[in-house]
């Protein structure tokens, strides 16, 4: 039932997409497309930032790429070894956090769990109940969860839209490094332009189904919000999303 | 009713005795008469204990004839020498494999049905309509048909115990399962975890609560089950034996009877919160203990 069909394994050419996506178009019934005849390529390694205001299509497209839908219309290409991230860390909770790291891993140790809890710094926590973890602390254990996988492509959804503001800084700083180490295809749905300024190579704008912003980001990393050229580019996507401040 | 009251005093005693010391409140008068700590636990048992004494007395002065109403000492004494004899061991021991057995069994097929039911619209379909209706028959109205089908063995004692504890476990482990969070079996699907991991990892520790709640009622409807099984037809069993005092109007065995059904009763309950408070370790409450 499932078209996504997988991605030779892993290239070091930089032109050839992660994730390639021709003429996607998804309806419920005889409803509205949610997603209109959608084009979209991620490179490898490339952090693509997807916004969009909400019932945008933003959610059946991450799930679509997830394998969560099928796809009846176009077609998707995406590597195998993929990790969702969702906004909810979805742990089980019922076993410990390392278990939860290494579920459906037969070959994954406490000591894997380990160490990529020590990247998130959670490594503290190895032995605790999921319903112990603050919210902060819930999410990146569901980045080592994506993490340990390795996959070459990652998908956030929201991942931080539950956190208070001060955590939600500490994520994203969080989510930064690992990409600069690990430099996994990202795609990072959100609601927060800021966010997609901050962490985002690219930012792509859907507004009924189809792409109607794709702005690179080419600035210089670490970002600054005081940047003039971060402002500019602020404005653009706010714009873009129908927000339109004076 | 002195207990109770006992017990309203010393409430308040307590509070201020815990609470942050607050200058402005006075201190609580180290001579004034307070009870011990354990006491108000104990007049709890209070009355029982009175209506011990009562009924004992009742019947050493004549009041209650003992050939309806043994005295709970002519009881505890039958009790000791059933006990010294092996006779009462014996009896319980057959009651209890019994008990256990058809247990055993409602577990297992209202596990399997459950899992059916509630894996699949189709095995919905197919499994939950007749266990509905089944359901809504009075088990113990089997009784005659079991002994013409099963003859007067161990088979029809165990059905019985088996059939009617298989509905708790069978109807709360269903709604276990169709209760979980669909988010879980969702990140299952992106973990790429097979239906076998799924369903052991995630479909059926997300139940267990449900499924303990369903043997705590089991357990409850095997005792009950078991009563009828071993007093309409049995050669041994602690209903057999006090169907048998019945003949010889023997009231303080069958009292002895009546303790060790509700003894039964109270042990195996306990048993199964332990059980609870040690497989659901991950929710919050069973670690601060306070669940019931």
């Amino acid at each position: 039932m499932n078209v996504v069909t997988p991605l030779r394994p892993h290239t070091a050419d930089h032109d050839v997409p992660a994730v390639s996506i021709r003429g996607l178009s998804r309806r419920f019934g005889d409803g509205p497309r949610i997603l209109d005849r959608l084009d979209l390529d991620i490179r490898e390694g490339e952090f693509v930032a997807l916004l969009g205001r909400s019932g945008s299509g933003k959610s059946t497209l991450l799930r679509t790429l997830a394998g969560l839908d099928p796809v009846t219309e176009g077609s998707v290409s995406r590597p195998k070894d993929v990790s969702v991230v969702f906004q909810e860390s979805r742990l089980l909770p019922w076993k410990r956090v390392w278990k939860n790291i290494v579920l459906g891993q037969p070959d994954a140790t406490r000591e894997h769990a380990l160490r990529v809890l020590e990247e998130v710094g959670l490594s503290h926590r190895l032995d605790a109940w999921p319903l112990t973890l603050s919210g902060g602390e819930s999410q990146r254990a569901a980045l080592a969860r994506a993490l340990v996988r390795e996959p070459l492509f990652l998908m956030l959804d929201e991942p931080f839209a539950a956190l208070d503001a001060l955590t939600r800084l500490r994520m994203q700083t969080l989510v930064s490094d690992l990409w600069q180490r690990h430099r996994s295809a990202v795609l990072l749905v959100t609601h927060d332009v800021d966010e997609a300024l901050l962490l985002a190579d690219r930012a792509v704008v859907l507004e009924e189904g189809r792409i109607s912003l794709d702005l690179p980001i080419s600035l210089p990393r670490p970002r600054r919000h005081a940047d003039p050229q971060f402002e500019r580019l602020r404005g653009t996507l706010l714009r873009a999303l129908g927000v339109h401040d004076n | 009713m002195s207990g109770a009251t006992l017990h309203t005093q010393h409430q308040p005693l307590l509070r201020s005795d815990s609470a942050e010391t607050d200058a402005t409140l006075p201190r609580p008068n180290p001579t004034r008469f307070s009870l011990p700590r354990w006491l108000p636990s104990l007049s709890r048992y209070l009355s029982p204990l009175i209506a011990l004494l009562t009924w004992q007395a009742a019947c050493s002065f004549g009041l209650l004839s003992t050939r309806l109403v043994a005295s709970p000492l002519q009881i505890a004494h039958t009790g000791w020498s059933l006990l010294q004899d092996g006779s009462l061991m014996t009896n319980l021991e057959v009651s209890l494999l019994r008990a256990a057995s058809g247990l055993s069994l409602a577990l297992l097929a209202g596990t399997i049905l459950a899992l059916i039911s509630g894996l699949s619209k189709l095995g919905e379909d197919i499994v939950d309509a007749p266990l509905q209706i089944l359901r809504t028959l009075p088990v113990l109205a089997l009784v005659p048909l079991f002994i013409l089908w099963f003859g007067i063995g161990e088979a029809p004692k165990i059905l019985l115990v088996a059939l009617g504890s298989t509905f708790p476990v069978y109807l709360n482990l269903h709604k276990g399962i169709r209760s979980i969070d669909p988010k879980l079996l969702e990140m299952a699907r992106t973990l790429r975890l097979s239906r076998l991991q799924t369903i052991r990892d995630v479909i059926l520790p997300g139940a267990l609560p449900d499924l303990l709640v369903g043997i705590r009622f089991a357990v409850g409807i095997s005792w009950l089950m078991l009563v009828v099984a071993e007093q309409v037809n049995a050669d041994n069993g602690i209903g057999h034996m006090m169907m048998d005092a019945q003949d010889f109007l023997r009231t303080d065995i069958i009292f002895v009877g009546l303790a060790v059904y509700g003894l039964f009763g109270l042990v195996s309950d306990q048993f199964v919160r332990f059980l609870e408070h040690r497989a659901l370790i991950w929710q919050p409450a069973q670690r601060q203990g306070g669940r019931t």
